[in-house]
């Protein structure tokens, strides 16, 4: 490759592991959109509560994978009791009294971090396996290791989505569930359940992307609110309660965001605004949505 | 059609009449009662904080429109009055006047892009365009100050008479407050405001009548944030600084609570919405370590009141007041 082409293909590389992270952060609040009609705006809360447990995790144990593994389960786990307690006794209310009850959540989960960690920065270092940068021959230069790991974590975990959802009766079970609920309960499917597991599954994908993102970037107070606002315009971008949506939202969102930084470094988040406000002018819906109730 | 246009906002018979008197009267009178001063500047915040809550409730109680971004104007109305102050004038109405039309020019801008969205997707981009608001505030900061905002602005004068004292500054806040309450009455009381209803009950079978719903809603919007705005220029002159806080969404969460919980749709209904919640952080606050879990204490309170069937969003509030509320959760609790 040509020396004055590598600094743009850093940039393309560093551009894509920012998306792959967005990617990973936007598929659970579009997943649990798509079929329960309502968005979670505790799921930055969840992010972050899950890239803090992470690192308690990996202290205590020693082990960063270990934390990658054992994290999104337990805050699955503690998503599936809130949605039992909390979520269900509303779902005959308006959908909006859903949201409002997971504002609330976003607010308690934020503050229950600050009590238990307090508020100073606190800078994740990779596991020693990630550290450091890996050689990249058609490039003639190092590219750090970790944000190779974000890109291939986003990239099979999309890969994943796509055959869960395209070759399983689990997959078609949900897509049906995304067009009509009452059709699959009326087929003899446990809605209930299902809604439960996809609400479960949504906040742990949240919190596995706060695990991934501790390194990447790092931890502190506020995190959840911006993780949430950048997950909503990625979701908005690509079309609620469709992976495919998360995906290329991501990807547009993460691109726009990492050119608009080095561009106008100040003003990132006014490019990604704007490119939200011209794909809702010209697709309300979103690139890949379908209109919404 | 007579259920679609029924006036929510009844006028008020021989007692309630009185009521609303005596309560704007006594609130004249507060100042003169020899009370302690920290009273009267609560007594102050809690005024600013009720005319936002009240111009929230245009959107969310009438319109049935649930903004989470309603800080954006408040607090781009109290940059504008603070730049005013500061490198202008701190003449009152002139502070006043440039945080109108600053949040009516931000209230339309973010509007036109906004009202036509439903339900949730316009929650989405409210919260979306206001944390733009913040980011502007944030990273502005020849104009802004950035994250330390804006410092040392003068108390107002009100032709040429300084408002410094906290009494007359509580007073010059009650009047707005009353104006704010004035215009919002009004308009809800006009065809307008009865669109506005018929928009909440029915979009579809408005649209059909032949109103151009988006239109109105759009206008809605930017009344709503003008009145945000106005309450802005009274916090600039209140606190002396603003900060990008002032417009972050956890502001326009506050402002939904204060809605929801005195009661959307109805006036009076988020003033004490503001109120309770103002003076419960106070309490709280003045509780060794339970001030520093104020975040918890709001979402918790607020989660209950969800729970309870008070969400209002969107929907028709069945018990306008926060006592119906409170009594209306009490019931719930000792019902299961």
């Amino acid at each position: 490759m040509p020396p004055e082409l590598v600094p743009l293909a850093l940039q393309l590389l560093n551009a894509l592991a920012f998306s792959m992270l967005l990617f990973q952060l936007a598929a659970g609040l579009s997943l649990i959109f798509g079929l329960l009609r309502f968005v979670n705006l505790a799921h930055g809360a969840f992010y972050m509560l899950g890239g803090y447990l992470g690192l308690a995790l990996a202290q205590a144990s020693g082990s960063f994978w270990l934390a990658l593994a054992g994290v999104p389960v337990g805050v699955g786990l503690a998503g599936l009791g809130l949605e039992v307690v909390l979520l269900r006794p509303l779902y005959r209310r308006p959908h909006l009294e859903q949201v409002l009850l997971t504002f609330g959540l976003a607010f308690v989960l934020g503050d229950v971090v600050r009590l238990l960690w307090g508020g100073e920065v606190r800078s994740v270092a990779p596991p020693p396996e990630l550290a450091g940068a890996a050689f990249l021959p058609g490039l003639g230069v190092g590219y750090p290791r970790y944000r190779l790991f974000v890109i291939a974590s986003g990239l099979v975990l999309a890969g994943l989505f796509w055959l869960l959802q395209a070759r399983t009766r689990l997959g078609a079970i949900v897509r049906a569930g995304v067009q009509d609920p009452e059709m699959v309960a009326a087929l003899g499917i446990d809605v209930g359940r299902l809604f439960t597991a996809v609400f479960a599954f949504g906040v742990g994908l949240a919190a596995y992307s706060g695990v991934i993102a501790a390194p990447y970037q790092s931890l502190q107070l506020g995190m959840d609110f911006e993780a949430l606002l950048l997950a909503l315009i990625v979701v908005v971008i690509g079309g609620l309660g469709t992976l495919r949506g998360a995906f290329f939202g991501a990807l547009l969102v993460g691109t726009a965001d990492t050119f608009g930084k080095a561009a106008f470094p100040d003003y990132s988040l006014l490019v990604i605004s704007a490119l939200m406000a011209a794909v809702l002018i010209s697709r309300p819906a979103g690139l890949f949505g379908r209109s919404l109730g | 059609m007579t259920a679609v246009l029924a006036p929510t906002a009844r006028r008020p018979g021989g007692a309630r009449r009185w009521l609303v008197g005596a309560g704007w009267l006594a609130l004249a009178l507060l100042p003169f009662l020899g009370l302690p001063p920290f009273v009267i500047s609560s007594a102050t915040q809690v005024l600013i904080y009720a005319m936002v809550a009240m111009s929230l409730d245009l959107l969310l109680g009438y319109t049935g429109l649930t903004s989470l971004g309603h800080a954006g104007f408040f607090g781009a109305g109290a940059y504008a009055a603070g730049l005013c102050a500061l490198r202008f004038s701190a003449e009152l109405p002139l502070t006043m006047l440039a945080a109108l039309a600053v949040a009516l020019a931000c209230g339309l801008l973010v509007g036109a892009l906004t009202v036509r969205a439903q339900g949730m997707q316009f929650l989405m981009l409210t919260l979306a365009f206001s944390q733009m608001l913040f980011a502007i505030a944030f990273k502005w900061t020849w104009l802004t100050g950035g994250a330390n905002g804006l410092a040392g602005i003068p108390r107002p004068s009100l032709l040429g008479l300084s408002l410094a004292d906290a009494r007359a500054y509580y007073l010059a806040t009650l009047a707005a407050c009353a104006l704010t309450a004035l215009v919002l009455r009004t308009v809800v009381r006009s065809p307008f405001g009865q669109a506005l209803v018929g928009i909440r009950e029915n979009e579809a079978r408005m649209q059909a009548l032949g109103y151009p719903t988006w239109r109105y809603k759009w206008a809605a919007f930017g009344l709503a944030a003008a009145l945000a705005g106005l309450a802005g220029a009274f916090l600039a002159g209140f606190n002396g600084f603003v900060a990008p806080s002032d417009l972050d969404w956890t502001t326009s969460g506050l402002l939904l609570i204060m809605a929801v919980l005195g009661g959307a749709g109805t006036l009076v209904g988020p003033a004490l919405g503001a109120a309770i919640v103002l003076l419960l952080q106070t309490w709280l606050g003045s509780l060794p370590g339970l001030g520093e879990r104020w975040p918890m204490v709001m979402g918790l309170v607020f989660m209950a009141f969800v729970i309870a069937g008070r969400g209002g969003a969107g929907g028709v509030p069945r018990r306008p007041v926060a006592w119906g509320a409170v009594l209306g959760l009490a019931r719930r609790l000792s019902g299961r």
